[in-house]
């Protein structure tokens, strides 16, 4: 159970800048994802975390202590690599039982031979066991204790990396891309089960992803990194719907959402494609860019028109890709009703609601929009 | 049917035909036929020598002689009555026992150096190996200058410090362990490339996890990661260095001779002097028996250790 701040956190490799001055608080008990396309510095900021790579500047402070320079070791959390990293020598319970043994055990004790003729080894292993049958009943691997690493698959190696952290309760877990070596399915299901994991620890998560979809469903809060920066921290829904930067708005959700190439007029309300939103920004007149969603946008009627040149059936939802008539865009539309879906080559007009418009100025950041008469924008939505 | 039969190194195979009947008499032949050409050269080149050396222990055979008889255990019986034998014997298994720690230890510990060093790799890889790759009887001769008792280096050092050195080569009691540091410095470069080579194959993030898991002193993440992973190298290793120990043979040529007073009188020096200066080859063949005997156990020895290799996650 930790409060972990990071201030100003930065990481230069020789002449390249990775992270260019985090701040972020991450909360006791929160379930806190780091989110970013590769190479964002995310993974290097979780290590700094664990103290595996020195920052070039800043602060790590973890409790109200500040832990910069003090070994991983020593910090106290614990850590679940993309790899796994169990040891190939060790079965599945000695692999869970190294963290126990380094820190109960002295260096005699954990002597092969004469170690084991010390009475108070055995004492600490008999403890040993009982904590490490604990954690392997509450993970299911109980009848894989026994196994090498070798001879489990790739979700099996994923548990026992888990009990591994569990043990010894740490204040923290940290995880580096823990499932993006397991197949999709198992990934899916693996999500529900750490998300549950974490309701039942109540400990504090940093989870590192650039799986925007795994970031969403588990996490209580997001933090988005693109190129070094933190770009914008909050719930998922929060930034699902509200994003604050153009990049944030194209990372996070699938399929991509729609951007749009727009122009403040000199009147101060929005034009795209040549038709006028009924919407007014205060920014001054220039080119922005407009995001709506994939299932904001409702095909049937409205001043947009385009071929369908793809179509993605899901099974449950459909997503329709438009061709915007005379245009080199190409919009995604998500359909609910599989039953009724327009064919390929066929023309169809759309339109999306004015509040579904997320408008941004030619730097990519977030402008805000009013609404003029919104009851007049619905009527237009259904004629 | 002629298109059924083919020639493979100089043996004619009936290829297999569909029909089941004739397959059967035919598919015994094809086996044969295909590992001929490796049994041939083998028998040649290794099992037939092999089998000449045993067989010639067994007579009284000299270098040049027109004839031999048949003397049955005789080379035997004389040679676990010489004592010469058994001190070479000893002294071969003093020198195998002292190098094979000396140079698998220094070679890991070399290798775990340049391993954790941050730059000049490459330089300290060459330095290192440098001895294996120079002849040993030239750098043997070096070794006679550096050992040398009164303008020798070794011997210099140890005046500046006020210690008086012994006559290394020439004295009963150090000669032998002279020519062992000789061994582990020539031997220790071969070893750190293989330990170089084990070293990049255990997965960094081990060590990581190994950190995270508590193991906080260098001491601990090697017991923990290091050691056991690099298992299947210093089989390898101690085994190689067994073998090429037990050959010792350049070093105690040029130096010593064996002496003095046979204080490094080896295995294949006493062969060497028996079948090429006393031209006794049938008494050298018993020596060569006895020292295949021990390569034999050693190789044994590996392959059953291989069997248990780590298996990488």
């Amino acid at each position: 159970m930790a409060r972990i701040e990071l201030n100003g956190i930065r990481k230069s490799f020789d002449a390249t800048e990775v992270l260019g001055g985090i701040d972020l608080t991450i909360e006791n008990g929160d379930f806190l994802s780091l989110v970013g396309p590769s190479g964002c510095g995310k993974s290097t900021l979780l290590r700094i975390i664990a103290g595996l790579e020195p920052q070039s500047a800043g602060q790590v402070t973890i409790d109200g202590s500040i832990v910069d320079g003090i070994r991983p070791s020593a910090r106290n959390l614990a850590m679940v690599f993309q790899s796994y990293a169990l040891y190939p020598h060790l079965s599945a319970f000695d692999n869970m039982a190294v963290p126990l043994r380094m820190r109960r055990l002295s260096t005699v004790e954990r002597l092969p031979l004469l170690g084991s003729l010390l009475p108070g080894r055995r004492r600490e292993e008999r403890i040993i066991r009982a904590d490490i049958d604990k954690v392997a009943a509450q993970l299911e691997i109980s009848h894989l204790l026994q196994r090498k690493p070798a001879q489990l698959s790739g979700g099996q190696r994923q548990r026992v990396a888990v009990g591994r952290a569990m043990v010894r309760q740490p204040e923290a877990f940290l995880f580096d891309e823990p499932l993006s070596n397991l197949d999709a399915k198992l990934r899916v299901h693996m999500r529900a089960e750490l998300a549950e994991l974490h309701r039942s620890l109540r400990s504090t998560f940093i989870y590192v992803t650039h799986d925007q979809a795994e970031a969403m469903t588990m996490s209580s809060r997001l933090a988005v990194m693109i190129g070094g920066e933190l770009v914008q921290v909050g719930r998922p829904a929060e930034i699902y719907d509200n994003p604050r930067d153009v990049r944030v708005a194209e990372f996070v959700g699938s399929p991509k959402i729609n951007m749009m190439p727009g122009r403040i007029r000199d009147d101060s309300r929005i034009e795209v494609f040549g038709h006028v939103l009924r919407l007014a920004s205060s920014q001054p007149p220039g080119n922005c860019s407009i995001g709506v969603r994939s299932e904001r946008i409702e095909l049937g009627s409205g001043p947009f028109s385009g071929a369908v040149i793809h179509v993605e059936n899901m099974g449950a939802e459909a997503f329709v890709h438009i061709g915007l008539n005379g245009t080199e865009a190409r919009l995604v539309a998500r359909v609910n009703d599989v039953r009724r879906l327009p064919d390929i080559g066929s023309h169809l007009s759309f339109n999306f609601a004015a509040d579904a418009v997320r408008a941004f100025n030619s730097a990519g950041k977030r402008i805000d929009v009013t609404a003029e008469q919104p009851e007049r924008i619905r009527e237009r939505a259904v004629v | 049917m002629s298109d059924n039969v083919a020639t493979i190194g100089g043996v004619t195979v009936r290829l297999p035909v569909p029909a089941t009947a004739q397959r059967r008499g035919r598919l015994s032949l094809t086996p044969y036929g295909l590992v001929a050409p490796a049994l041939t050269l083998m028998l040649i080149m290794l099992l037939g020598p092999l089998a000449g050396v045993i067989a010639l222990s067994f007579t009284d055979y000299q270098l040049g002689a027109p004839s031999l008889s048949w003397i049955g255990l005789a080379n035997y019986h004389e040679m676990f009555g010489d004592r010469v034998f058994w001190t070479s014997l000893r002294n071969t298994l003093v020198y195998v026992g002292i190098v094979v720690p000396g140079a698998v230890t220094t070679g890991l510990a070399i290798a775990l150096l340049i391993q954790s060093g941050t730059s000049l790799r490459s330089l300290y890889r060459t330095i290192y190996f440098l001895p294996v790759m120079a002849t040993l009887i030239a750098m043997a001769v070096v070794w006679e200058f550096m050992l040398h008792p009164q303008f020798g280096l070794v011997n210099g050092v140890l005046r500046e410090i006020g210690i008086a050195g012994p006559s290394w080569l020439q004295d009963r009691s150090t000669a032998l362990y002279a020519l062992c540091a000789i061994g582990i410095w020539q031997a220790a470069g071969f070893n750190m490339v293989l330990f170089l080579a084990g070293l990049v194959s255990i997965p960094k993030q081990l060590y990581e996890a190994a950190e995270i898991d508590g193991a906080a002193s260098a001491w601990a993440r090697f017991r923990l990661v290091t050691w056991p992973l690099l298992r299947p190298v210093t089989t390898f290793v101690v085994v190689i260095s067994g073998i090429r120990s037990f050959q010792v043979f350049d070093t105690v040529h040029v130096l010593t001779k064996g002496g003095p007073s046979k204080s490094t009188e080896v295995l294949i020096h006493s062969m060497y002097t028996e079948g090429f200066e006393f031209f006794r080859s049938g008494y050298g063949a018993a020596l060569t028996v006895v020292f295949l005997t021990f390569i034999l156990l050693l190789t044994l020895i590996k392959s059953r250790l291989a069997d248990r290799g780590v298996q990488y996650a």
